[in-house]
């Protein structure tokens, strides 16, 4: 018998690769487990939500330098790109994206900016409430 | 009895991927039916205990030969 469906909670606070690794590697297994994962991107987060963003996202700091060397070392382990794990968790269908409204403001960037998987533009109330009755709550 | 649908490949691939090409395969298939996936990845064995822990499907056989791992797994009832 299933238990009951589980939810996470992830506050995307970074837009380094680094750190969006793991953002994406716990929603999609996540999400193949039946967790619904709700990704909360603000702040340097955002970054990624825009076109091109996941794509350009680099090695945080001096290590910036080494980012294609890396993204080598990702492609020769066999490691889906971040896009493709995006498209992953798309079609794993109980992953939502949510942009942080204050940080489009901070950060002047446009909805028509945005890639097209973001599910909505939201505040930190709204983000709230899915955390509180979320099981997993992360800060990334 | 359970009826082996399908085998995976993932030898050579990494977490997630292993789960995650084993969820599409269970989402096309029926209750009772089952798939078989093999795999390098050392993590895989707790990641599939955790997967069929936390889903319903049911993980009928977990075994190591030579560094690859296969596994079992039954789709439950959702």
């Amino acid at each position: 018998m299933m238990s009951e469906k589980k939810k996470m909670a992830i506050i995307v606070h970074s837009g380094t690769m680094d750190k969006l690794y793991p953002v994406f590697m716990l929603a999609s297994a996540g999400g193949a487990m039946d967790v619904e994962a709700h990704l909360f991107f603000t702040f340097w987060g955002l970054d990624a939500l825009k076109k091109g963003g996941l794509d350009n996202a680099k090695l945080p700091g001096v290590m910036r330098v080494g980012t294609g060397m890396m993204k080598g070392r990702i492609k020769d382990a066999n490691v889906p790109t971040l896009p493709a794990l995006l498209d992953m968790c798309n079609e794993l269908g109980n992953i939502k994206i949510y942009a942080c409204s204050t940080t489009m403001e901070l950060m002047k960037v446009k909805e028509e900016e945005l890639i097209p998987e973001v599910d909505d533009i939201v505040g930190a109330a709204a983000f709230l409430d899915i955390a509180m009755d979320a099981d997993v709550q992360l800060f990334i | 009895m359970n009826q082996i649908k399908e085998t995976l490949d993932c030898r050579g691939l990494y977490c997630p991927m292993p789960i995650v090409k084993m969820k599409k395969a269970l989402k096309g298939m029926a209750e009772g039916e089952a798939v078989k996936i093999l795999a390098t990845d050392p993590g895989s064995k707790r990641d599939f205990e955790a997967f069929c822990n936390k889903t319903g499907d049911k993980l009928l056989e977990s075994s190591e030969e030579d560094g690859v791992f296969t596994y079992v797994v039954e789709k439950g009832g959702s």
